[in-house]
């Protein structure tokens, strides 16, 4: 169910010094300009795609299912968001400012959170965008901030709750949502985590229909889901937050959709995807420690340092950008 | 043209369809399993009345085999009222539903029936009518009210062989008479068996019921069946089944649908009522919509509101492909504005189900306020809020038409914490009716009220899916006098 607030790295960089510069990563494919060099033309940047699929589901959600969301609370969750961004921007001295995942958390929480006032939302965009911050693993952070936000904002913001029935189980909507939503978890090379989120999820979700006796009906209307998509391809599969290799990924994946199983079918919670991420999110650090790898960067700028091309040895998907480059 | 007065009239009546077979109800899960709940009422009877006030005879027309299903909940807490609207023959009347687990003899309680009417004229969709003020300065009104009613009834007895059960793979884990029902708590193994089971003792359950019981019996569920003891039915006096309440703890907070769907021949409606604490509720597995509200109708809606309704109702379901839950109304307990109905009172609430009221409030319970909300004298500003204030207790309706293909699941809920209130509403406004020779501003308002009546015959032709000639016609307008195009009036082309 939602987007993954994708971010920078904001995390304070210790070792490293500034932040992107210097990442290693094999992902160079997402390598853009440097940000000071001026308009990008085309959006190497997943997060512009990104940016563009989520606003329209936005605003499909407005004017087709009748988000119960007024203007007002998408204009102050976007300001708090950019402004927390550009504050923490300034203190922590980050090189190289975006406000792209700032927008994408913004867009993520306007989509699933919903309040009865006007100042939860933004507040809850606040503490996502601080979260990057502040909650830092190994110059990663540990939750995706959209996550984290909505997560927060249930648990201590009053008049806060999540629609995930918003988007109903429509075959039209489920085709568009995997199309868009592959296409951006492919950009950032993190299909093998929506993937396999899916396959274990809806795989448990089919056992239960087929220990159970019932129809299968049931299955395909949970294979729909609104909610479930907008989760796998735009939450679960933010490359910021995600373990760093492949194997890492398949792992985590396997537990988050445990986790959301036990929630839902064994607790009978709700928002029981939200919360197998939330909780889930330390792991990550153990599955990087596993399997280390390099770490993905959206604009990692100059492709210096130990930028490869070619294949990624570690997930053999080929890196057309770097080769370029 | 402004309303300036204002008059209630309001009209439930929801619904629709003859052919429930099988009423279904609710749930009830412990310990984290899952818990429904069916009514199955087997030879469906004719469709009678539904509580409600009509203002038309029309709505004599208007089957009402909606099943009601009233929810208080409150954490994991659970009560659940269901309504009996079984008017066959007692002996044909059985009452199935999937429970977690044994009910004690405590947890079973028998109901008060005009408590669901109390709350369904509370919540039901209402008409509002005002009054257009003179143009010229002086306003007039006035105001109205009504209410109407329903029943029902039904019976039947038997007794159980335990030797005979344990073949079958179903046990009788408890078994005692509440009120005029007899009741049998049993688990199975194999729904075969619990089929077979139900149909030797005499339970006129539809064909086909034991795939549907399945998935309940693979849960660990137990089945509390009910029937009508004739000798206790007798005692009470009563033409009719009082309805049955349960009182359980689970986490799981939904209804089941499957069960009731076994033998319908077609969509089956089902009205909840939910009471909680903060805020409104939705279906976690379905859409949850609100059914349009607010629109100004022409006048003749007031003679057949009835009809109107069902037929919103109908087309809004059908816009929606029959895949979502329609929420009719959404109120703090504490009040309305304007009242369909009188709010429930804290002793009718708890009737329903209503635990927690009184939770805070070490002297027991407060002596019933009078909430009713006096009518507005002429002139006076409408909708004052009752004295009383705000309740600890909100209600959501909730109104579903659902069948087998596009409601595959059972239906899930969750507490919003949303307090918004909402309710299904449609205004008539009543022209001034002086003469367009009364002054100088007359000729205005009368050319501007001509205007607003196609609107609202185009309103009503929209929301209910009616033929805008016909409605033009009733509105006593003529067919020619759709709405003109933007355009008309820019070149001043025709008469207005």
């Amino acid at each position: 169910m939602a987007p993954r607030a994708i971010a920078n790295a904001d995390c304070p960089s210790k070792a490293r010094g500034a932040a992107p510069i210097d990442d290693p990563s094999p992902r160079a494919c997402f390598r853009a300009a440097p940000a000071a060099s001026g308009p990008r033309v085309l959006p190497r940047d997943p997060r512009i795609l990104q940016i563009v699929l989520l606003g329209m589901l936005l605003a499909a959600g407005a004017y087709l299912r009748d988000f119960s969301l007024h203007p007002a609370q998408i204009a102050l969750t976007f300001a708090a968001a950019f402004a927390a961004q550009r504050l923490l921007d300034r203190l922590t001295r980050k090189s190289a400012p975006s406000l792209r995942s700032a927008a994408i958390t913004a867009l993520s929480l306007t989509l699933l959170l919903r309040a009865d006032n006007l100042w939860a939302m933004p507040a809850a965009a606040a503490l996502a965008i601080a979260s990057k911050f502040a909650l830092c693993v190994d110059r990663k952070h540990l939750f995706n901030p959209a996550n984290f936000g909505i997560v927060a904002a249930l648990a201590l913001l009053p008049g806060t709750w999540i629609s995930a029935g918003q988007w109903g189980s429509d075959v039209t909507l489920a085709g568009w949502m995997i199309v868009a939503g592959m296409t951006v978890a492919n950009r950032a090379r993190r299909a093998d985590m929506s993937l396999s989120f899916l396959l274990f999820y809806l795989g448990a979700l089919a056992a239960r229909v087929a220990w159970l006796g019932q129809r299968w009906n049931v299955w395909t209307h949970q294979l729909t889901s609104g909610a479930l998509l907008l989760f796998a391809f735009f939450m679960i599969s933010d490359p910021m937050t995600t373990p760093d290799d492949a194997r890492g990924r398949v792992v985590h994946a396997a537990v988050v959709a445990a986790i959301a199983y036990a929630w839902g079918f064994g607790l009978f919670r709700t928002n029981a995807l939200l919360w197998a991420l939330f909780v889930s999110a330390p792991l990550v650090a153990l599955w990087d420690a596993i399997w280390p790898a390099p770490r993905f960067d959206w604009t990692p700028a100059r492709p210096r340092a130990k930028t490869q091309g070619g294949i990624d040895g570690r997930n053999g998907i080929r890196n057309p950008d770097a080769a370029a480059a | 043209m402004v309303a300036m007065e204002s008059a209630i009239r309001t009209q439930p009546q929801p619904d629709l369809r003859a052919h429930a077979a099988i009423a279904r109800a609710s749930v009830a899960p412990l310990f984290g399993l899952v818990a429904a709940a069916l009514l199955i009422f087997c030879n469906p009877p004719q469709a009678q009345a539904f509580c409600g006030f009509y203002v038309g005879r029309a709505d004599t027309q208007l089957y009402n085999h909606a099943s009601q299903v009233v929810m208080a909940r409150d954490g994991d807490r659970t009560v659940l009222s269901l309504m009996n609207d079984y008017e066959g023959e007692p002996s044909e009347f059985a009452l199935v539903i999937p429970v977690p687990t044994v009910l004690q003899q405590g947890q079973i309680h028998i109901g008060n029936r005009e408590l669901f009417q109390r709350i369904d004229s509370y919540s039901a969709p209402r008409l509002v009518e005002y009054y257009d003020p003179s143009p010229c300065p002086l306003p007039m009104s006035e105001m109205m009210q009504r209410s109407a009613n329903m029943a029902a009834v039904a019976g039947m007895a038997d007794t159980v062989a335990k030797a005979a059960a344990k073949a079958l793979g179903v046990s009788i884990e408890a078994q005692y008479t509440v009120g005029e029902y007899d009741i049998v708590i049993l688990s199975a193994r194999q729904s075969d068996g619990l089929e077979t089971w139900l149909v030797r003792n005499g339970y006129k359950i539809p064909p086909g019921l034991a795939p549907a019981l399945a998935p309940y019996i693979r849960q660990g569920m137990k089945f509390f069946v009910a029937r009508v003891n004739l000798k206790e039915r007798q005692r009470t006096g009563l033409s009719y089944l009082r309805p049955i309440q349960f009182a359980f703890e689970s986490p799981k907070f939904m209804l089941p649908l499957r069960l009731g769907m076994v033998n319908a021949k077609g969509p089956q409606d089902l009205i909840v009522y939910v009471l909680t604490r903060e805020g409104r509720v939705e279906t976690t597995d379905y859409r949850t919509v609100k059914m349009p509200s607010g629109m100004d109708v022409p006048e003749f809606v007031q003679g057949e509101f009835g009809r109107f309704y069902t037929a919103a109702f109908d087309q809004q379901v059908k816009r929606d492909e029959m895949r979502t839950v329609i929420t009719e109304y959404v109120w703090n307990m504490g009040w309305c504005d304007p009242c369909a109905a009188p709010p429930l009172s804290r002793e009718e609430l708890r009737g329903l189900g209503v635990f927690w009221l009184d939770e805070n409030n070490p002297d027991g319970p407060r002596p019933p306020v009078p909430m009713i909300r006096p009518q507005p004298p002429t002139g006076a500003q409408p909708f004052p809020l009752p004295a009383p204030g705000p309740l600890q207790a909100i209600l959501t309706r909730l109104h579903v038409r659902y069948s087998a293909a596009t409601f595959p699941e059972d239906l899930v809920f969750q507490q919003t914490q949303d307090q918004e209130n909402f309710q299904a509403r449609y205004v008539i406004r009543h022209p001034w009716t002086g003469s367009p020779q009364a002054c100088a501003a007359a000729p205005q308002y009368f050319a501007e009220l001509h205007r607003r009546r196609r609107t609202e015959a185009a309103t009503l032709a929209d929301l209910t899916g009616w033929d805008l000639a016909g409605v033009l016609r009733q509105a006593g307008l003529q067919p020619g006098d759709g709405p003109q195009p933007w355009w008309h009036r820019l070149w001043d082309t025709g008469a207005d």
